[in-house]
């Protein structure tokens, strides 16, 4: 008999149909009867005392039925990081201070979108202004304005780690290399942007649908703010157009509507625009690098230093995870005998800067992949070799951190290797650059302070046999919903068809703590996994009983059968086995729950990819364009589940990264947003797109539901240190300073010329 | 603002609606025909998510006012499939798996149905032209490639799903 009969077989998206027909209803779509449009006023000035705010000519306007300001809320200043009182610092709708240029002071709701943007034009606010500051070197001097009262020096958080004797690790070294670096900031581009229908009743509960990435967080802080039983609010998710990290923390299209929803007792409907989406939601984290690292003459890393200063913005938001996750993927995915990180989270008049695929660690691999590049440059190693002595291994302690148990990056950069070398001698000005990385399977961290699970799920198993999956992670689009619906179907023994999953219902679903930090195929795929089994075990019991082997025999299900492993013939069908237990148990369906939480598994997650990519490009020497001709990558994401979703998550992983590498950034001029539209914000088109190819490499990961740990997000990691390398290798510059634009290599080109003259 | 009569043909469906004269295609076909499969990303028609069929070619939905769509023949994500059976294009497009979120998706099918009309067989460079204006954001688009590359190689030519 097969391995596995339903995973590593791909499979169309158990949505796939309804989303290529339309018929897939994302909260953008959502209309109730009865249902007002909400818009939101925005703080012109990126620092500014809200002295007074007159909404009364915006409530005579025609068509006017609801308007909300700060001081119709609870004045709650809250967080994700619920158990770090002094980090839940956003209020959402601002009382005193407006700390960012975007930043909510008013909601209206109205008859129509239209009207409410009319009305927004008649409240008048009046601002004290006051000095704002907008780079975190800046912010962190003596001296400079201060967003927060209790964060000096605007120091939001700051994060340590350190092990072995670094000192004596440089003292060590044959060869010490300091390099700074700047990471620009990136945003998530959600195609449905953020949006929120919200429903009170006069019964005291709230309804609220929204596009999101955790349902479970916001119906929590939804009801934290709002002064709600946690249960009395509902969060409905169904569709979710995309999230990429910016869609777990609670939001003004949330908040907004809801607030209005309770005073109104009306559904009410808030869509962000564009502009607002790039203006006042979050973003990816800025941050300046420094880096020291020392190496022996062969290659092996001995000692290195990280200092990373990141930009904020006005609030906390996910950045404090950020700050950490950039500090511990900075010394990834090699042996450090030494390693010290030092971080500082700095607030500045800016939108606040968070998570957002990768979380840190893209921001890092960058810095850290360029300079190894050069470090191999300077000693005369080969790029790959100086990779492969110092790799991480299975069974490998980060020191105090954590515990990798499958690592497959040798392997990845053999095959790495075996394509560059395919590639033979490239033409001028081309250069193929490539960079290692790694990621997490899922955090370990529970700042958010939640009593339940990390993930639960429950199957039930109906008189038809067609089982009821409950899950409560969230599909974004990467494909959850179907990895978890393979992952149960395989453990039960049943196919993909049999599996109805329910969903993005905080009503009806157990507790996930959402689609974030690549989480779901690991935490939730263990929890559908146990309740699988669970199901399974009822099951197999009652057929036992019918089947009266000798006790010495096991059973098993696989596609449909229930039999005896050692003599695959003899068994019974699982649907009169399904039918005839409901029946033996008076009638009622089997049901069986699973849950999954991390214990002793270190400080970060439970489980690490890794891959190695390689990128090919040309670059033209008197106009500075890239261009990306092949990106090949090698992946280890342990087992393969469905290779169809982890084909087009690694693909889409590329893209985003590129766009991180050499054409996205989001430029401000004294804290505003100067390009916050898809015109001017550059997204990689399908022109701009290379052929892909991946590699897989088979590891099995003993913490990972069949062996499977995260994919598609870690891919965001390596791509830009890849470019910056590439570009390296085709004209000899190196670009320490994201994003990797033309003007940038024109610049390095002609610095390179005038040095070489003079 | 007086309201129009707009006369319009939308799946093959005629429709009479008084409208505001300044709402744009996208709206009336959102709001007032309730399809809502035809989605909106942006503002400043840059990334294609609104795209439909007006008179078989491929428009964004919000860069015409709907009055400019009088009498003309619309076909938006909706009209692609017959009944359960699904267009060549929704089929390759699960077969590759060339959609994750699915918000771009409709868009995406249009671009691609309409350039299949105009040249069964694109080179791959002419692929990414056609969807040059569809923004992506989950599947980095060779999926996309593949799939109307799929439909070109004529692999959905006989029979239905």
């Amino acid at each position: 008999m097969k391995k596995f009969t339903v995973i590593n077989t791909p499979v169309h998206n158990i949505d796939g149909v309804a989303k290529v027909t339309g018929r897939a209803i994302y909260t953008f779509d959502v209309k109730l009867p009865g249902m007002l449009y909400g818009k939101i006023l925005r703080s012109p000035y990126p620092h500014a005392r809200i002295k007074n705010i007159d909404a009364s000519r915006a409530e005579k306007h025609a068509g006017v039925k609801g308007i909300v300001t700060g001081k119709d809320t609870l004045g709650i200043k809250q967080g994700i990081w619920r158990r770090f009182k002094e980090l839940c610092d956003e209020e959402i709708l601002a009382r005193d201070k407006v700390r960012y240029i975007g930043e909510p002071v008013a909601a209206v709701a109205a008859v129509d979108e239209d009207t409410a943007e009319e009305a927004l034009d008649l409240i008048e606010v009046e601002y004290e202004l006051l000095p704002a500051v907008f780079e975190p070197l800046e912010a962190i001097k003596e001296g400079a304005p201060q967003l927060h009262e209790n964060a000096e020096r605007n120091i939001n958080v700051t994060r340590h780690i350190e092990w072995g004797d670094v000192d004596q690790g440089f003292k060590d070294a044959d060869y010490i290399r300091e390099d700074w670096f700047k990471c620009s900031s990136q945003h998530h581009v959600c195609m449905e942007t953020h949006c929120a229908v919200a429903s009170y009743s006069p019964e005291g509960k709230l309804t609220v649908w929204t596009s999101t990435q955790s349902h479970y967080y916001i119906q929590l802080l939804l009801a934290w703010v709002l002064g709600l039983r946690e249960n009395d609010v509902r969060v409905i998710s169904r569709y979710t157009g995309g999230g990429f990290g910016s869609k777990f923390e609670l939001d003004s299209a949330q908040f907004c509507s809801s607030l209005l929803s309770m005073k109104l007792c009306k559904p009410v409907k808030i869509v962000l625009s564009r502009e607002e989406e790039f203006m006042a939601t979050k973003r990816r984290t800025p941050m300046f690098y420094y880096l020291r690292t020392g190496v022996k003459k062969d290659g092996t890393f001995v000692a290195k230093e990280a200092r990373a200063f990141t930009e904020g913005g006005a609030y906390t938001s996910m950045g404090a995870t950020a700050l950490y996750l950039t500090g511990f993927f900075q010394a990834f995915p090699y042996v450090w005998p030494s390693y010290r990180y030092d971080g500082y989270r700095v607030y500045t008049n800016t939108e606040p800067s968070s998570a957002m695929r990768g979380f840190g660690a893209p921001q890092a691999t960058f810095c850290a992949e360029t300079q190894i590049e050069l470090i191999a440059k300077e000693l005369g190693l080969d790029p790959i070799e100086i990779r492969r002595k110092n790799s991480m291994y299975p069974g490998y302690e980060v020191p105090g951190q954590a515990w990798i148990q499958s690592c497959g990056l040798i392997q990845c950069l053999d095959k790495i290797e075996k394509w560059v070398k395919s590639r033979g001698k490239l033409p001028p000005n081309h250069g193929i650059g490539l960079a290692a990385y790694g990621f997490m399977s899922g955090g370990i961290f529970n700042w958010f302070d939640t009593p339940y699970a990390f993930s639960a799920a429950i199957v039930k198993i109906n008189v038809d046999g067609k089982v009821d999956l409950y899950v409560g992670s969230q599909d974004m689009g990467q494909g959850s919903n179907t990895t978890l619906s393979m992952i149960c179907a395989e453990e039960l023994g049943v196919r993909l068809d049999d599996i109805r999953l329910h969903m993005g219902d905080t009503d009806i679903c157990p507790v996930d703590l959402g689609a974030w930090g690549s989480r779901e195929t690991l935490m939730q795929g263990n929890a559908v996994k146990m309740a699988a089994a669970e199901a399974k075990r009822q099951l197999l019991e009652f057929a036992t009983a019918k089947l009266s082997p000798n006790i010495v025999y096991d059973l098993d299900i696989k596609d449909r059968w229930i039999h005896l492993i050692a003599r695959p013939e003899r068994g019974l069908s699982y649907y009169d086995v399904v039918k005839e237990a409901i029946r033996g148990r008076d009638g009622q369906p089997i049901i069986a729950r699973g849950h999954y939480t991390p214990h002793r598994k270190g400080m970060i997650s439970p489980a690490y990819s890794f891959g190695v990519q390689a990128v090919e490009i040309a670059v033209e020497p008197e106009t500075g364009k890239i261009t990306l001709k092949n990106c090949v990558t090698a992946h280890d994401c342990g087992q393969v589940i469905n290779p169809l979703g982890l084909k087009g998550q690694l693909e889409g992983a590329m893209a985003m990264a590129a766009g991180y590498g050499f054409t996205e950034d989001l430029p401000m001029d004294e804290g505003k947003i100067l390009n916050p539209n898809l015109v001017d914000y550059k997204v990689l088109r399908a022109t701009e797109m290379p052929e892909t190819e991946v590699y897989e490499v088979e590891t099995y990961e003993p913490e990972g539901p069949f062996g499977a740990k995260e994919a598609g997000e870690g891919l965001t990691n390596p791509t830009a240190g890849a470019l910056s390398n590439a570009v390296f290798h085709a004209v000899g510059v190196s670009i320490k300073n994201l994003p990797i634009t033309p003007e940038k290599v024109l610049e390095a080109l002609k610095e390179k010329k005038k040095k070489k003259e003079g | 603002m007086e309201k129009q009569l707009l006369r319009i043909t939308v799946n093959g469906e005629y429709h009479e609606v008084y409208i505001k004269p300044k709402k744009l295609l996208v709206e009336i076909i959102r709001d007032e025909l309730g399809l809502t499969g035809t989605k909106r990303a942006c503002s400043t028609a840059s990334c294609g998510a609104c795209t439909v069929l007006l008179n078989g070619m491929a428009v964004k939905s919000c860069s015409i006012l709907a009055m400019q769509a009088e009498g003309a023949e619309v076909t938006t994500v909706e009209g692609l499939a017959e009944g359960a059976k699904l267009s060549p294009i929704q089929r390759s497009f699960l077969d590759q798996g060339a959609y994750q979120c699915g918000f771009c998706t409709p868009g995406m099918l249009i671009s691609a149905t309409a350039l299949l009309k105009e040249n069964p067989n694109p080179t791959r460079q002419e692929i990414k032209e056609a969807i040059h204006g569809n923004i992506c954001r989950c599947t980095g688009y060779n999926s996309i490639i593949r799939a109307v590359q799929g439909v070109a190689e004529g692999k959905y030519r006989e029979g239905g799903r």
